[in-house]
């Protein structure tokens, strides 16, 4: 037999001789990414810790000053040049190749992220004496509760659109339709309809948000599904539709109607009694309104709902390979119709947040573009509905932290304004690295 | 299960796709379907899996019409399919995949376990391995097709439809599938074995029909002659093998040097390949499809920038040059999807011809075409390669698969080449084209140009190849002579190296 080696390099080597010696380029675009991020965060918190003058700082465990949360005195030294040694443990690792993959490696991260924080902190709330103001550095889990509940709820709504291969760009639309609603509808059965109790007239205004959310995502799957429109264009013009109704109907509710149209009750704090003892995240977690206990709910249902039942199983299968799905009998654009329906529930509800939830009346554009940062957590979280949940809430925090600090003098406002959204471009393009979307995800399904 | 098809039509528009179908498979029998590509055989198995509605005509399953509006129907009379594009979803399991459709739940929870159960059971029952907890994106085709037939199996298919379930297999696992449909049909299930290969037909089946332009021409014996089966499946006596003279290699024209390419999903698809192209000789890179053979392509022509390594023509590095300017290197590209990389469907005859070549002087002046020269180019190579299309402005995605594949090949002979890329010349073209084609690929390779053909059918690779490169798994594993047997190609299609086939080797 003839094994002719050929050309002017050596035989390829056989199956089980060792790999061959490229290193994969992507691989090496991660380290060089690493390496700059963490060189980045390195110097900016040298310089952190070489600003503070002064050390002393005042924090609290609470959000804001009460009987049971008095403002504490730390040292700010020993936190700056902490977070200093972390980051360039971090920056070694990663130079020399060693950072860790995997949950180890996101560990790693997040400990960096958290430095990160801790030294921008101490070097923002040091030296503030002069003003006569006194700034303290303020507990920031409520607040990204907050913030995270209606992006979570949104974020769950794609999961499961996206997943069974319909692209929800409408999330928007979903949450104003669903705020307005939810105004509307435990205004009127405050003032209207006495046979509630009050205590239940914010919930009734859930009720609404629910409906128009799901009204919303009918419209979504009777366009995608019914009439193959191209998804994205859809949902934008569903946003642009929302947007343009609600401020329509707010204009229209004459000012003597006011209290009886737009004037909702809103939701009452709970508070979970033991749970919401826990040192610092107790209150933070556990004392706050249903629909907060309904978005932690919602996660959990939803994740159980796509990985562990069948209805999920036929969902995933529609969203991967419609095809496949329809040859043993599953009716693909029956299922998408249910997810997409399904996820207007939860949509409405996060669209209900930014009225009976939080602050009350309906306001143009209340939600001021949050659907869509939902959208991105929703790739950032890689289409699962917990790693969305996390995503939601990285973004809550940043929100969080750019409302806290518009009361620290150092840091200019303007940059302030935009760090959430660019906080949301550098996640969404910088750190999810490989991300693969359902197969079919945005495709109609077209029987030959 | 006793299955007939009584006069089955199925016409899309003025087209009539199957006339008049009849056919019976008794039960525990394996009945060939036989056909060129586009005779009509995946239509008429869609109409039996409820895929497609019937225009006219019966299904009548043990003595009782049926109608199957849905798969599902279809499914519950008892056929099963199995896809030639997997109906598989990739990123589920094994378990996951055929309890698709049919899962059991212990109180709303999927019950997984018993679905592992089901899957062992069958396995252990037909000799079907497969680990029911096995991601489908991560086995080879060959056990994917398992996973295929064990879900037919799991649904209590009395009929199973194979659809071209040979072109994605090596020879080994092309043996082991049909041992396994000989375990099938002992058990008493009965087989629909579609293909266009005579050798298989030959050797499994027990009855032949024989389909042609929609409809059925003629039944054979499987003791029938290939000859006789090829005359019947393409209306006309046809020559099986090409002729060809001895060839004159020359020197290396095309080198390629420890080519490795990352996919986008970032895996190593290319592992370290050097080879050489010589003038006026065929090199043929067998393997089966998916082992690294697309990414190479596509590297030699800077579709994708390798990773490492580098390719030379006549010497110079052309590693870093983009598509057109290897082209303008001298090198004739037939890319293997031609409707998604070869033309524009749309666009017409005329114009697909002149793609790549309306830059030269010959046919434009500054920005502005010259249309009498590419009419000119148009009637001349229609002629030449025997282009069936009723006007040079009709456009290309209306022809038929053959004569798509004949502009192609035309359009790339029309410029002077140093080197003759083709991947599947002849993937999904009519038995006469093929003949054309390959008269066509010796024709280039006398006339001294560097031809490298990628295929993944051994018959193609053994009817051009003057010296044969294997790939497995991103490599190339041997460089034989075409005087080897089948059985050690096959071998080392399944990843033995040269000297492990010589011994007799391990599969």
């Amino acid at each position: 037999m003839t094994t002719t080696t050929t050309g002017p390099a050596p035989a390829s080597p056989g199956p089980g001789a060792p790999e061959a010696p490229v290193r994969d380029r992507a691989d090496v675009r991660r380290q060089v990414r690493l390496v700059i991020t963490f060189g980045l965060v390195l110097a900016s918190l040298v310089v952190f810790a070489l600003l503070v003058d002064d050390p002393a700082f005042t924090y609290l465990l609470g959000e804001k000053r009460t009987a049971e949360f008095v403002p504490k005195d730390g040292n700010a030294t020993y936190i700056s040049w902490g977070a200093v040694v972390i980051a360039a443990i971090a920056l070694v690792l990663a130079a020399l190749d060693r950072f860790p993959r995997g949950w180890k490696g996101a560990l790693l991260g997040i400990l960096v992220g958290l430095a990160f924080y801790a030294g921008f902190l101490m070097w923002a709330y040091t030296d503030q004496a002069e003003g006569g103001i006194q700034v303290f550095i303020a507990n920031p889990i409520p607040g990204t509760i907050r913030i995270a509940t209606p992006l979570v709820l949104g974020a769950l709504a794609g999961c499961l659109c996206e997943r069974a291969g319909v692209i929800n760009i409408a999330i928007e639309a979903q949450f104003l339709s669903g705020a307005f609603f939810a105004s509307v509808f435990s205004s009127i059965a405050y003032s209207s309809l006495v046979f509630i109790p009050v205590a239940l007239c914010a919930v009734f205004g859930l009720l609404g948000g629910v409906l128009a959310g799901v009204l919303i995502a009918a419209m979504l799957g009777w366009f995608a599904l019914r009439y193959r429109v191209n998804q994205v264009v859809l949902g934008v013009v569903l946003v642009a539709f929302a947007t343009g109704l609600t401020s329509f109907l707010l204009g229209q509710i004459p000012s003597d109607h006011k209290e009886t149209l737009n004037d909702p009750q809103v939701l009452e704090k709970i508070e979970i009694p033991v749970l919401a003892d826990i040192p610092v995240v107790g209150d933070a977690l556990f004392n706050q309104t249903l629909l907060v206990y309904l978005m932690y709910a919602s996660v959990a249902l939803v994740t159980f709902l796509l990985f562990q039942t069948r209805w999920g199983l036929r969902v995933r299968a529609v969203g991967e390979h419609p095809k496949a799905a329809d040859t043993v009998g599953i009716q693909v654009n029956r299922v998408r119709w249910q997810a997409v329906l399904l996820g207007g529930v939860f949509a409405g509800l996060g669209g209900a947040y930014y009225t009976v939830g939080s602050t009350g009346a309906f306001d143009r554009e209340v939600s001021a573009g949050t659907g869509f940062i939902a959208l991105a957590a929703v790739i950032m979280g890689r289409w699962h509905p917990v790693g969305a949940t996390f995503a939601a809430v990285f973004f809550g925090f940043m929100w969080n932290l750019q409302n806290q600090l518009s009361f620290v003098q150092p840091v200019p406002g303007e940059l302030l304004g935009a760090a959430p959204y660019l906080a949301t471009i550098i996640a969404v393009a910088g750190f999810v690295g490989r991300v693969r979307p359902p197969a079919a995800d945005g495709e109609p399904y077209v029987k030959e | 299960m006793k299955l007939e098809i009584k006069g089955l039509t199925k016409r899309f528009g003025s087209f009539t796709a199957n006339d008049h179908i009849d056919l019976t498979v008794e039960p525990g029998e394996i009945h060939c379907l036989l056909g060129e590509n586009g005779a009509g055989k995946s239509t008429l198995m869609n109409m039996l899996y409820g895929l497609l509605e019937p225009t006219e005509g019966q299904i009548v399953v043990d003595g009782e019409p049926v109608t199957f509006s849905t798969p599902g129907e279809a499914i519950e009379a008892g056929i099963g399919m199995v896809h030639q594009h997997f109906m598989l979803v990739p990123v589920f399991t094994v378990a996951e995949n055929v309890m698709l459709g049919r899962e059991q739940t212990r109180r709303g929870v999927l019950d997984r376990k018993a679905a592992s159960r089901l899957v062992r059971d069958l396995s252990d029952r037909y000799g079907l391995k497969v680990d029911p907890d096995a991601l489908v994106e991560n086995l080879p085709v060959g056990v994917q097709q398992r996973v295929e037939i064990l879900k037919a199996l799991a649904n209590d298919a009395k009929v199973l439809i194979l659809d071209e379930p040979t072109a994605v297999l090596t020879p080994q696992e092309i043996d082991e599938l049909m041992a396994i449909m000989r375990g099938l049909k002992e058990q008493g299930t009965s087989i629909i074995f579609i293909t266009h290969k005579l050798r298989e037909v030959k050797a499994i089946g027990d009855r032949i029909s024989v389909i042609r332009r929609g409809k059925v021409v003629g039944t054979a014996q499987p003791s029938a002659s290939e000859a006789e089966l090829a005359e019947l499946m393409v209306g006309r006596s046809v020559q099986l093998t090409v002729d060809k003279a001895p060839a004159t290699s020359g020197a290396a024209v095309l080198e390629a040097r420890g080519i490795s390419v990352v996919d986008p999903r970032g895996h190593l698809v290319v592992k370290d390949v050097s080879f050489e192209a010589r003038a006026g000789e065929v090199l043929g890179i067998a393997g089966v499809q998916g082992n690294g053979q697309t990414e190479l392509i596509k590297s030699l022509l800077g579709l994708v920038r390798p990773d490492a390594g580098q390719v030379w023509i006549d010497g110079r590095d052309i590693s870093r040059h983009n598509p057109r300017e290897s082209l303008e290197e001298g090198i004739g590209y037939v890319p293997e999807d031609r409707s998604h990389d070869g033309f524009v469907g749309s666009f017409s005859v005329r114009e697909n011809l002149v793609l790549d070549l309306f830059r030269n002087e010959e046919f434009s002046r500054g920005p502005v075409l010259k249309r009498d020269a590419i009419e000119a180019n148009a009637r001349h190579r229609i002629e030449e390669f025997d282009i069936r299309t009723e006007t040079m402005e009709t456009p290309v995605a209306s022809l038929s698969g053959g004569n798509q594949q004949k502009v192609v090949v035309a359009r790339e002979f029309s410029r002077p080449l140093k080197v003759l890329i083709a991947s599947q010349p002849t993937r999904g073209v009519d038995v006469g084209s093929i003949e054309f084609i390959h008269k066509r690929i010796i024709a280039e390779r006398d006339r001294g140009t560097a031809v490298i053909i990628v295929s993944t059918e051994l018959d193609e690779i053994y009817a051009l190849s003057d010296r044969i490169a294997v790939m497995y798994d991103g490599r190339i594993v041997g460089t034989v002579d075409p005087s080897i047997p089948r059985e050690e190609i096959g071998l080392m299609m399944a990843g033995a190296t040269t000297s492990a086939a010589a011994n007799g080797g391990a599969a």
